[in-house]
């Protein structure tokens, strides 16, 4: 599940029809891959099967886990709410009124999502040490997790056909009622989709929660974990966490339904007019300054406190450059494994689909939504039970990655594919080219430079990704991600400050990524 | 009863509408036809609210409706693709304007469809479930559930299939006529803007060229733009004397006194073939089913073309005779 697959899923998606001749080698790929998938889910069935009941009883009916189940349901309810509302609010202002710098604010918005979520929580904990708990947990979630449901919203407000709110008004419907009979309902999607993103996160982040002192089964998995191997206990609570993140998807799944808000017609949008703010100007400018100062100025400024404070000391180029080289290369070889294993099941889906495609696509979906720690659960237990000499290597970690990633680079290849004219292909088949070749030659190529553009969002996330790589590295294993957490672990928060300034640094491309791309999904 | 008087909207220092001063009497039908650009639609969305005119006034039955907003105005406004609202049902887009509490909803929203040729199956449909006809029955539907003072229609056939098209036309033509609503409807084709109005409006570079009935428009035009832009033209200088013009078909009976210098209309289906009269060459014949239509040279009065019956046997080259049926027009500008 990815940022992009939201602000996707709501154009219509026009599929070729199918035709005729076997794919089989690519049919094969993209069944591999897909069986692969299923890995984490059949160790949570194992777990569960092999466990017996008594020590499920014992392990997972405990109070312990139903305060776990407490502190997740609050986090869910007060942080899903909220941020839907603020990001409505924010979108609608930026999009619909003439709030002077819109342009500048639409970036603002999104400017956090350049802030790993542990980075977010760092600051914080840095800023204001007494702020943690619940309400902690709640503000830092919101102010890191905002975006992915603005970014949505704000494209499907752009998309919005204009003359359906001018002709409820001249109906005799008042503003406000417009807003919420004709704009919110077709926010829907947009508003489900993103919170989704918002809830698996939430379910899936360790880092956040540890330094903000909130206990979820991310954190109590990663900690058992640490100090008992592959312990029942662990793996326990994966399958409970498992279960809320299946319960979320089928939540939204239901409440989704099987709406199309598409745009009836063809025709051009006519450039909407911008309310007036009026004298509500300046709460207006209050309320987004208020985001913009706590989700980018706070950690900033402790940031660039701490290196401050730090001087030239806390540049230790002998540790910074090693953890920069290990990143770049996992980064690079994730992304190239990821893509790769994702190509198969995207030219299916846009040139062959059929129920066994649909079936196999959900099989490299699904994996997406499962929190870091259940994949890593999941190949330590394969690779101690069956593959031993697999276990804490670079190509478990490798394959980790492309688990989690699997969807997004999907979603992107997806797209592109289904930009390329499958004519060139017929063309290069009538040519005397093997299918896998004619295949090779003209759609993958034409689907190169939006294959990159999703490649690189996934060795974004690679680059950032903290749970996993804890629990999969081989030893002496460190990478930026790593190096940060365990200065920040240890309360040294200054020599932290350099790593977190590079992880920025390096998702930056991200943020303009993502932001192009809601920019665009308009224009569809 | 809409009034404007002296209203015009600058975009930067693009005119969208200048000076238009326009009345359309309660139940008229009111086109205003011109080509893209010229400030049609922009006259469309200050009579609806949706902008705010820079000088003049819009008063409806009396009633200034300057500071009105649009959702007070109670003018209807069907938009070019109808904009149906995608996620509601087809009765729930009909029963939009209808308050929930009254008791004859349904059975409005079911004689609203009929009204507009809908089965009631129809009702549970979504929007992009109908076909484009279907859609714009149900926005048409939808703005008469709001009884308005005053419909406003933008464009709304040029979605259609050109058969569809004169259909719906006379549709909501009927509908309008039995409700007895004043409608304004803009459109860019001229011949759907000749069946449609009672009063037509020619609009060019944000101002009205010409405004009246549409015979008289057609036949009597204010300016050649005006003429060229309503049909095809045979323009010609001649002097008149007598009342009758000395034109190059011919003597030609004209609605003007006598000069020495006149620009004169005819239109190309005045001009027929006679046993004699003013000698043509055919340059070009083709066939068009019902009839076949010639391209002439004239000396002095140019190229044009003319339908004649298909049966016909003259083919290019010949040579024939041409009279005109009617009068002429003279162009009292310039």
């Amino acid at each position: 599940m990815a940022i992009g697959e939201v602000i996707e899923a709501q154009r219509p998606r026009t599929l070729r029809v199918p035709r005729g001749g076997s794919h089989s080698a690519i049919f094969l790929a993209a069944g591999i891959t897909g069986l692969l998938s299923l890995l984490p889910l059949l160790f949570v069935l194992y777990v569960a099967v092999t466990s017996g009941w008594d020590t499920i009883a014992d392990l997972v009916l405990r109070p312990k886990v139903a305060a776990l189940l407490l502190n997740t349901a609050a986090l869910l309810l007060l942080v899903l709410p909220l941020s839907a509302t603020l990001a409505v609010a924010c979108a609608w202002l930026i999009e619909r009124t003439d709030l002077p710098l819109a342009r500048l604010w639409s970036w603002l918005m999104v400017a956090p999502l350049a802030l790993p979520a542990f980075v977010h929580s760092y600051a914080w904990s840095a800023f204001a040490p007494r702020f943690h708990g619940l309400g902690a947990a709640v503000l830092v979630s919101i102010l890191a997790y905002l975006p992915f449901v603005y970014l949505p919203v704000a494209a499907q407000l752009r998309r919005l056909d204009p003359a359906l709110e001018e002709t409820a008004q001249s109906m005799g419907k008042a503003p406000l009622a417009v807003f919420f009979r004709i704009v919110l309902p077709q926010l829907r999607l947009a508003i489900l989709g993103g919170g989704l993103l918002i809830g698996l996160h939430l379910l899936a982040e360790y880092g956040l929660f540890v330094l903000t002192r909130f206990d979820t089964f991310a954190t109590v998995i990663v900690d058992q974990f640490q100090s008992v191997y592959n312990g029942p206990s662990a793996n326990l609570l994966g399958g409970v966490l498992v279960l809320l993140c299946l319960g979320l998807l089928g939540l939204e799944t239901g409440l989704r339904g099987d709406e199309r808000y598409a745009r009836v017609g063809t025709g051009a949008a006519r450039q909407r007019r911008r309310v007036m703010l009026g004298r509500w100007k300046w709460p207006a400018l209050a309320l987004l300054t208020a985001f913009a100062l706590l989700s980018l100025a706070v950690p900033i400024l402790t940031l660039s406190r701490w290196l401050i404070a730090g001087g030239a000391e806390i540049w230790r180029l002998d540790f910074i450059l090693p953890a920069l080289g290990q990143t770049a290369t996992l980064a690079f070889a994730g992304a190239a494994l990821t893509t790769l294993a994702a190509l198969p099941m995207a030219w299916l889906t846009v040139r062959a689909p059929s129920r066994m495609q649909k079936l196999l696509e959900a099989a490299h979906s699904y994996v997406g939504a499962l929190p870091g720690v259940i994949i890593a659960l999941a190949l330590v237990t394969v690779t101690v039970n069956v593959a031993l000499p697999l276990y804490q290597t670079i190509a478990t970690l490798l394959f980790a990655y492309a688990l989690m990633f699997l969807p997004r680079a999907l979603v992107g290849l997806r797209t592109s594919i289904a930009q390329a004219p499958v004519e060139l292909e017929r063309a290069a088949l009538s040519l005397g080219r093997k299918p896998v070749s004619a295949i090779w030659h003209t759609t993958v190529r034409l689907a190169a430079p939006g294959a990159l553009a999703s490649a690189a969002l996934v060795g974004l996330g690679i680059t950032t990704e903290l749970t996993a790589t804890l629990m999969l590295a081989p030893n002496g294993t460190r990478t930026l991600a790593m190096r940060f957490w365990s200065y920040t672990s240890e309360l040294d928060f200054a020599a932290a400050a350099p790593y977190a300034l590079l992880m920025i640094v390096l998702s930056i491309p991200l943020v303009v990524l993502l932001h192009a791309k809601a920019d665009r999904a308009d224009q569809a | 009863m809409l009034q404007l008087s002296g209203l015009t909207k600058t975009y930067g220092d693009q005119p969208g509408v200048d000076r238009v001063d326009l009345a359309a009497p309660s139940g008229s039908r009111t086109v205003i036809v011109g080509p893209s650009g010229s400030g049609k639609t922009t006259l469309l969305r200050l009579i609806a609210g949706f902008e705010t005119p820079d000088a003049g006034n819009i008063t409806l039955d009396g009633r200034p409706l300057d500071t009105v907003p649009p959702h007070q105005r109670n003018i209807a406004y069907v938009a070019q693709e109808g904009a149906l609202f995608p996620h509601m049902s087809v009765a729930e887009n009909i029963g939009f304007a209808i308050p929930r509490q009254a008791s004859n909803r349904e059975s409005r929203i079911d004689t609203l469809l009929a009204r507009v040729g809908l089965s009631a199956a129809m009702k549970s449909r979504r929007p992009h479930e109908l076909s484009g006809g279907q859609q714009q029955r149900v926005a048409l539907a939808r703005a008469l559930a709001q009884q308005p003072a005053l419909m406003l229609l933008d464009e709304p056939f040029s979605a259609l299939d050109t058969g569809l098209r004169e259909a719906m036309r006379d549709m909501v033509e009927a509908v309008l006529r039995e409700a007895g609503i004043a409608s304004i409807l803009v459109t860019h084709d001229q011949s759907e803007a000749l069946a449609f109005a009672d009063h037509l409006v020619v609009m060019r570079d944000a101002r009205i060229a010409d405004a009246g009935q549409p015979q008289r428009l057609y036949e009597q035009p204010i300016d050649i733009e005006t003429a060229k832009f309503l049909g095809e033209t045979i323009i010609f200088e001649a002097a008149i004397r007598g009342g009758v013009a000395d034109t190059p078909l011919g003597p030609l009976a004209v609605d003007h006194s006598d000069t020495a210098k006149a620009t004169i209309l005819v239109r190309p289906e005045q001009v027929r073939i006679a046993e004699n009269g003013t000698l043509a060459r055919i340059l070009h014949s083709s066939y068009r089913g019902a009839a076949r239509r010639l391209e002439l040279e004239c000396q002095s009065a140019g190229h044009f073309s003319i339908d004649v019956p298909a049966a016909t046997s003259l083919t290019q080259g010949d040579s024939v005779c041409l009279a005109v049926n009617g009068r002429g027009h003279v162009f009292r500008s310039r």
